[in-house]
């Protein structure tokens, strides 16, 4: 099992575990668990609607790639340890991780 | 005032074709769009993307998609109102409807149909102290006419390509620019990455790096920008116009207040004919919902020949309505 800990836009906490293996990115598990972002894109690092701020274990991630880095230079708020979770494949590398929506609540 | 049978708020894939799709039933119609160009998504979020699963077209670039749809409603004459948000909408006592925008552009019209996608792309604004306080007076997200920051201190907030194009362009209009950004580097194209470099260099910009906008004062007017750098120590310095550039992120907007019944941002619709639970207003595309539904352009594109067989009954009360082949008529213009 991999687990990890989804920090929403009140600050509340919820653990969050996932069976080894699932080709998930985390854009895709918080959608399913009902957090609301609108990763308009659907994943294709162009919308910037899926940020995510990773309170503990960015070292652990993998690099971004140059799309992601560009679409993080666009937003008023992203910061160094910002990510887009649509760009973050649930493996073994965020086990641990504590990671805070940042995208503005679609209305 | 602008008279239409159709007014079409949205001017994406699914709104095109409904012009084409209420052309061929003799109703005339006047799309809006927030954004300056017409293609919704397809323009402004994926324009150089290839779609697959457009009928006929193994595949279809976003953009080509858009541009062959203008072509193929370009013999319809429909109106445009461009880079205006709709507003306002009141029923006449007929039934009929005055829809009306920001910049108080009316239009009337026998139906409304909101083809309005995922809702109005608005600017992404930065958190700065008196931002929304000085919008208009200083303060605006888009450079509409360049000549009116001609001989003024402009600032420019951001790190994309927008925000670098428009400092290397302004540098030859402004008095003074400045631009702020809360990195180092810049992660536009490298070309402009540098030439911005180059224009600080040469003293003929000001750049700010690993710094943002806090607060903004002035009097009535904007005056003055104040920068937080990394290390919180504070500057402020005198400027006319401020021009944050973040990117755009869709919003409902004022559509949500229509009374009409809406869930998680969509709008429910009878899928017989994709009216809403207001008379005369119908919802295509993205930003409708109904059990099953898919939000596809071919799906959009399905809805918006339905819709024209329901509205044509509100344009046209007094004829008949008997369905034919465009293989029949060909496509008959007004
Ligand atoms: C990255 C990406 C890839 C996609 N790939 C595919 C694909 O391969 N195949 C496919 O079928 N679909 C695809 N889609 C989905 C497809 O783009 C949408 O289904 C389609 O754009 C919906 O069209 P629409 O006309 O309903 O809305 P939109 O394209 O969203 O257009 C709506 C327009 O309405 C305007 N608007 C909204 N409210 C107002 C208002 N109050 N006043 C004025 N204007 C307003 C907006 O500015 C916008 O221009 C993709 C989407 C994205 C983001
Ligand atoms: S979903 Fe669009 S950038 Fe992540």
């Amino acid at each position: 099992m991999i687990s990890f800990t989804v920090e929403d836009r009140n600050g509340e906490r919820q653990p969050i575990e996932i069976p080894e293996g699932i080709n998930l990115s985390l854009m895709e598990v918080l959608k399913a668990s009902d957090y609301t972002i609108l990763a308009t894109c659907g994943g294709l690092a162009i919308c910037a609607t899926c940020h995510v701020q990773v309170l503990n274990g960015l070292d652990a991630l993998p690099e971004p790639q140059d799309a992601e880095l560009d679409m993080l230079d666009t937003l008023p708020d992203a910061d160094s340890d910002s990510r887009l979770s649509c760009q973050i494949r649930i493996d073994e590398t965020v086990d641990g991780a504590i990671f805070r929506i940042k995208s503005e609540e679609p209305i | 005032m602008i008279t239409t049978d159709i007014c079409i708020i949205g001017a994406g894939p699914v709104g095109l074709f409904a012009v084409f799709e209420a052309g061929l039933l003799k109703m005339r119609c006047h799309l809006i769009d927030a954004l300056p160009q017409v293609g919704g998504q397809l323009s402004e979020i994926y324009p150089q993307k290839p779609i697959y699963d457009i009928p006929g077209y193994p595949a279809i670039n976003a953009q080509t998609l858009v541009d062959n749809l203008m072509e193929q409603i370009a013999p319809f004459n429909p109106g445009f109102t461009l880079g205006e948000r709709v507003e306002g909408l009141e029923r006449q006592e007929d039934g009929s409807y005055i829809v009306t925008t920001t910049d108080s552009t009316a239009i009337h019209c026998q139906v409304v149909v909101i083809a309005g996608g995922l809702g109005c792309f608005e600017p992404r604004k930065p958190e700065i102290i008196n931002l929304e306080r000085f919008e208009g007076k200083g303060v605006s997200y888009m450079v509409k006419n360049p000549e009116l920051l001609r001989d003024r201190r402009v600032v420019l907030a951001g790190g994309g390509d927008s925000a670098l194009d428009w400092t290397i362009f302004l540098a030859g209009i402004a008095k003074e620019v400045t631009l702020v950004h809360r990195s180092d580097s810049f992660r536009g194209a490298p070309d402009s990455a540098e030439k911005v470099a180059e224009l600080a260099k040469q003293g003929r910009i000001n750049l700010i790096l690993q710094s943002n906008i806090t607060s903004i004062n002035g009097n009535g007017h904007l005056q003055e920008v104040t920068v937080t750098a990394k290390d919180k120590s504070e500057t402020t310095f005198m400027a006319d116009n401020l021009i944050p550039l973040f990117g755009l992120t869709p919003k409902l907007g004022p559509i949500a207040n229509w009374g009409l019944t809406i869930d998680k941002s969509a709008i429910h619709v009878n899928v017989a004919d994709f009216s809403t639970n207001v008379e005369r207003i119908y919802a295509i595309g993205d930003i409708n919902t109904y059990p099953g539904k898919l939000k596809l352009i071919l799906c959009g594109f399905h809805e918006a020949a339905l819709m024209c067989q329901s509205a044509f009954h509100h344009v046209h009360p007094d004829q008949k309505l008997s369905f034919k082949y465009t293989t029949v008529n060909g496509v008959p213009t007004f």
